[in-house]
């Protein structure tokens, strides 16, 4: 037993930690100017993206995964958690404890009064509540507060700015006591070229230890009753656990995160826009949960992973780069697939996304964590309960809590 | 000892009078049925007592608290269990894992905060499951899920849920209600080997005469909302009101 | 008092596209059950009808003009619409000029078959899914359609125009009795309010006097019972999809004028129509009516000066507001039916 895992968790957690630290080589996997260069995903901006973004899911599928709650409102925690640090590096100091301790704070007694009155309903009611919440919380950060949102602007750090625990010679940009988390080292070998990122790092670990808390939770008393919770709310009640409490913790909790990764964005690009709150927004960590698998404990950051890296390649391959691939091909048949594969491809993303979406909720329900568990059980032609994540095998269709 | 005791309950649904002046008590560690045609108000009677709905008049005394106006899961904290007509169980969580969640209510109250401990080191919590489960003859089933269990299996898990709680009163609303006859008899089996092993106090309601003679030491029987008469199964059988009011219906 | 009543003049306009959105969400959710966020893709679909009618009308073919002559000194070469030189000049002007109203024809068969494609294609698929499975994948839809729009029409709003002659505003006060230029109204949101009376009367006559609209009715009520009198409800269910989108479409149709197009406005319009759904009641159709009227003119209050100064902001939230507060305080929102959706 180590940390409160047994084995099996800890090899699992292992494996993760392994994955994050060398997520450098890994995406990367491509030789510098070799034609499948452009799929590599090895820049700092982005891996920080895959390990906040995941941050972000992790704690949305503590709500959705466990207890089945759809909320369409999460972006709003995530934009108050990005608002809260950037205000911490105006007034206190560009360090980035602070900056995080005060983006949680503030994001998680925001959930908790967004919980409290969306939760006094369930089912579709309750996810029309919280995406009224964040429409108005969205709409109050583009008017009247700008004051202290800074409105279409975005709020963003000036040379003016107070500071007042900085001295006067430091520089413009946050950092961990000192070292700055733009700054990076960067190896060359073998004709690759791996970059590692101090905000990457910082990120990375954060990531891990939410991920630990994460399975924390899942293994806990406390997530065993919130998986009642999606199961039967009835029998729940009628076993003697008051779910009202339960599902607010976890609404929080899922807050809390969302309000990390939120002050981890603001961290890596001090700057925080109102768009971040927008209720399409919210419907992003949707997607990236659902796509990896909700309720399993590595699909949300799978998704989270698989989503911003397509993101990125995808915005990367225009025609040229299609006609590069298919310059064999006859003139015709060549300008035939260009033309359809570029319809998908660069400014087509969020077409590709919306297809994949539907495809998953409409073939696998359990997103990537099953689909990786059906592939697995065909080759060894066992039951697919056998994987790492059996425990918590999504179950066949997700729900809201009625 | 009375456990639980029924005054007086009256409840209206606009113009239809379900129940009217119900009165009826529960004695400790006996099994009482209530019975009735349909439309007899048994089950309104059972939704009034487990707080799901609120009578207009009257009061419902357990163990001299009043269950009325309270959450079902206050009620289920004061020590009342419910065994619902199709069996209401965790679909997705294993067998083991249905049984953990009552166990945990009992020790930890309607709601406790506990997201760093971990389920696999609550050894006397596991314990007390498994030895529910040898009890149900379930043991061998502890990682099923619980949604792919057999439906007489279905019906004993959610009767284990219930017991592990040791409750002060078990209801049971139907419990054989659209079983055919060869599980009618394992469940009625399951409650009469439950009744032996522990002393248990159960209120049943039921259609089925055939369930309720099996079990019953008392028997109230319920027409147009209003008891017709309370006693033994032996004097039940052969009273003439109720054969008119009732078994002469199922008997022709 | 002429105050008041421009506001309610300045509220029914939007009013009246919450409540034709509305009312063609409820058809959806009280006939088929299924939750449809790709349903404001439907209003921009309709609002797209528009604006392909007016490219369609516009298209046109090169002839060189010998008395004229360009920059370079060569011969001018001037666009003919094929309209104009098909139908006259003076004739397909006015086509040009009233091509918004007649998108309503073009529109209709469009969106019928747009709804017939998806209720048979996906969502057949999906009534015994939980309901947030449909969430999720009319969400998915509304994406890829809001794509395919974008890719076709660009992601900049494309102006359309009202006829000439509903142009220009209408000094309505005049007509009951308040002094000149207090009450100056554009004449084509008055047309806009007209013309979503007709179509909510239209469908609350349908459902009311028709055959068809009663088994659909009854249906909505109790669906189980009709279908064991042995009426096939399902198909009757696949048309209701399809006059729902054609309602959605024609909302959008007319509503080009008041507001340019753009691919993401079914997502705008969306939110707001799932928060005018609650508030009149889930599944009741007067309720979306009125709902959607009661917040379109609440909201044109709250944008007034004098009200922004006590309560900044409400404006951009009192929509949510009053939704919050109303499914806190009557789940059931103002007109909607015991057991639709509830715990």
């Amino acid at each position: 037993m180590i940390l409160g895992l047994n084995r099996r968790d800890t090899r699992f957690l292992i494996i993760v930690i392994l994955l994050t630290l060398f997520t450098p080589f890994l995406m990367q996997p491509f030789s510098e100017g070799s034609a499948l260069a452009q799929f590599n995903g090895g820049y700092p901006d982005l891996m920080a993206k895959v390990a906040i973004f995941g941050i972000f899911a992790m704690g949305f599928n503590i709500l959705f995964g466990l207890t089945g709650y759809l909320s369409f409102g999460h972006a709003a925690f995530l934009g108050v958690g990005s608002y809260s640090a950037v205000w911490m590096f105006k007034l206190l100091t560009l360090n980035v404890f602070p900056a995080l301790i005060f983006a949680v704070i503030i994001s998680g007694l925001f959930a908790l009064i967004i919980g409290y009155i969306s939760l006094q309903r369930s089912g579709i009611y309750f996810s029309i509540l919280t995406l009224a919440m964040a429409e108005m919380s969205y709409r109050l950060a583009y008017s009247v507060l700008t004051p202290i949102t800074n409105g279409e602007t975005g709020l963003q750090i000036r040379a003016t700015d107070p500071r007042i625990f900085d001295s006067a010679t430091s520089s413009g940009s946050p950092n961990l006591f000192g070292l700055e988390l733009s700054s990076s080292f960067k190896w060359e070998v073998l004709n690759h070229v791996f970059t590692f990122n101090v905000g990457f790092y910082f990120c990375a670990f954060v990531a891990i230890i939410m991920f630990y808390l994460t399975l924390r939770i899942f293994r806990s008393p406390f997530g065993l009753i919130l998986r009642a919770v999606k199961s039967n709310q009835t029998r729940l009640n009628y076993t003697g656990h008051n779910t009202r409490p339960y599902t607010l913790a976890a609404f929080v909790i899922s807050g809390l995160y969302a309000g990390l990764a939120g002050g981890l964005l603001a961290l890596m690009d001090p700057l925080a826009g109102a768009e971040r709150m927008v209720w399409t927004a919210s419907g992003e960590v949707v997607i990236m949960t659902i796509l990896g698998g909700a309720g399993t404990l590595l699909g949300p950051v799978l998704g989270a992973g698989a989503i911003k890296y397509l993101e990125i390649i995808f915005a990367k391959i225009n025609e040229n780069v299609l006609h590069g691939w298919f310059g064999f091909l006859p003139d015709g048949l060549e300008d035939f697939i260009v033309f359809i594969l570029s319809r998908f491809t660069g400014e087509g993303w969020h077409l590709t996304l919306g297809l994949m979406f539907m495809g998953i909720i409409i073939f696998l329900p359990g997103g990537l964590v099953q689909g990786g568990q059906r592939i697995a059980a065909k080759f060894r032609r066992k039951a697919p309960n056998d994987d790492d994540d059996s425990e918590h095998h999504p179950k066949s269709t997700s729900h809201v809590a009625e | 000892m009375a456990i639980l005791e029924v005054k007086g309950v009256g409840k209206r649904f606009g113009g239809l009078h379900a129940l009217s002046d119900v009165n009826l008590s529960v004695q400790e560690n006996t099994v009482h049925a209530i019975i009735g045609p349909n439309g007899a108000g048994k089950s309104t009677l059972l939704n009034c007592l487990v707080g799901k709905l609120m009578p207009d008049s009257g009061s419902v005394l357990f163990q001299g608290q009043s269950v009325l106006g309270r959450k079902p899961h206050e009620i289920n904290q004061m020590g009342i269990s419910r065994v619902f007509q199709t069996p209401e169980i965790f679909g997705d969580l294993s067998v083991l894992e249905n049984i953990l969640i009552p166990v945990f209510a009992k020790r930890d109250g309607a709601f406790r905060l506990h997201p760093f401990e971990t389920v696999q080191h609550e050894v006397a919590v596991i314990d007390k499951a498994m030895t529910m489960l040898e009890e149900v003859n379930m043991a061998d089933k502890r990682d099923m899920h619980a949604a792919s269990l057999s439906r007489g299996d279905k019906r004993r898990l959610e009767m284990a849920m219930c017991l592990v709680q040791e409750p002060k009163l078990l209801l049971l609303d139907e419990p054989t209600a659209g079983m055919a006859r060869a599980d009618t008899n394992n469940t009625i089996d399951l409650l009469k080997e439950i009744m032996d092993r522990r002393d248990i106090t159960m209120a049943i309601i039921e259609h089925d005469m055939h369930v309720v003679f099996s079990l019953a030491e008392r028997i109230t029987v319920l027409a147009q909302g209003t008891p017709l008469v309370e006693d033994t199964p032996e004097n039940i059988k052969t009273h003439p009101k109720v054969k008119e009011a009732y078994l002469g219906e199922t008997a022709a | 008092m002429d105050a008041i009543f421009l506001q309610i003049l300045n509220g029914l306009d939007k009013g009246s596209a919450y409540a034709l959105i509305a009312l063609g969400l409820t058809l959806i959710f009280g006939t088929l059950g299924v939750v449809n966020f790709a349903h404001g893709a439907l209003f921009m679909i309709g609002a797209f009808c528009a604006v392909t009618l007016q490219k369609l009308f516009g298209l046109s073919y090169q002839v060189i003009d010998e008395t004229q002559t360009d920059f370079l000194g060569k011969p001018l070469k001037v666009d003919v619409p094929y309209l104009e030189s098909w139908l006259g000049p003076e004739f397909s002007a006015a086509l040009m000029d009233w091509s918004v109203p007649l998108a309503i024809l073009f529109s209709i068969p469009i969106m019928v078959v747009v709804g017939f494609v998806m209720e048979r294609g996906l969502i057949k698929h999906f009534y015994n899914r939980p309901h947030a499975d449909q969430i999720l994948v009319t969400f998915g839809l509304a994406i890829v359609l809001q794509e395919i729009v974008k890719y076709f029409y660009g992601a900049n709003p494309i102006q359309t125009g009202a006829p000439e002659m509903f142009k220009g505003a209408l000094d309505f006060g005049v007509l009951i009795g308040f002094e000149p230029n207090k009450v100056i109204y554009p004449v084509w949101r008055l047309v806009y309010f007209l013309f979503s009376a007709v179509v909510i009367g239209g469908v609350f006559a349908f459902l009311r006097f028709t055959t068809f609209g009663m088994v659909v009715r009854a249906g909505m009520a109790d669906r189980e019972t009709v279908g064991l009198l042995g009426i096939n409800i399902d198909k009757r269910f696949t048309i209701m999809f399809g006059l729902a989108a054609a309602v959605t479409g024609m909302a959008g149709v007319m509503y080009t004028p008041i507001l340019a197009p753009n691919y993401h406005m079914g997502m705008d319009f969306l939110v707001l129509s799932f928060v005018v759904v609650v508030v009149g009641g889930m599944g009741s159709l007067p309720g979306a009516v009125l709902a959607g009227f009661l917040l379109g003119i609440l909201q044109s209050f709250a944008s007034m000066n004098e009200v922004k100064a006590i309560l900044p902001g409400i404006d951009q939230i009192v929509i949510y507001l009053v939704a919050i507060i109303i499914l806190l305080t009557r789940p059931r929102g103002l007109m909607g039916k015991r057991g639709v959706m509830e715990e």
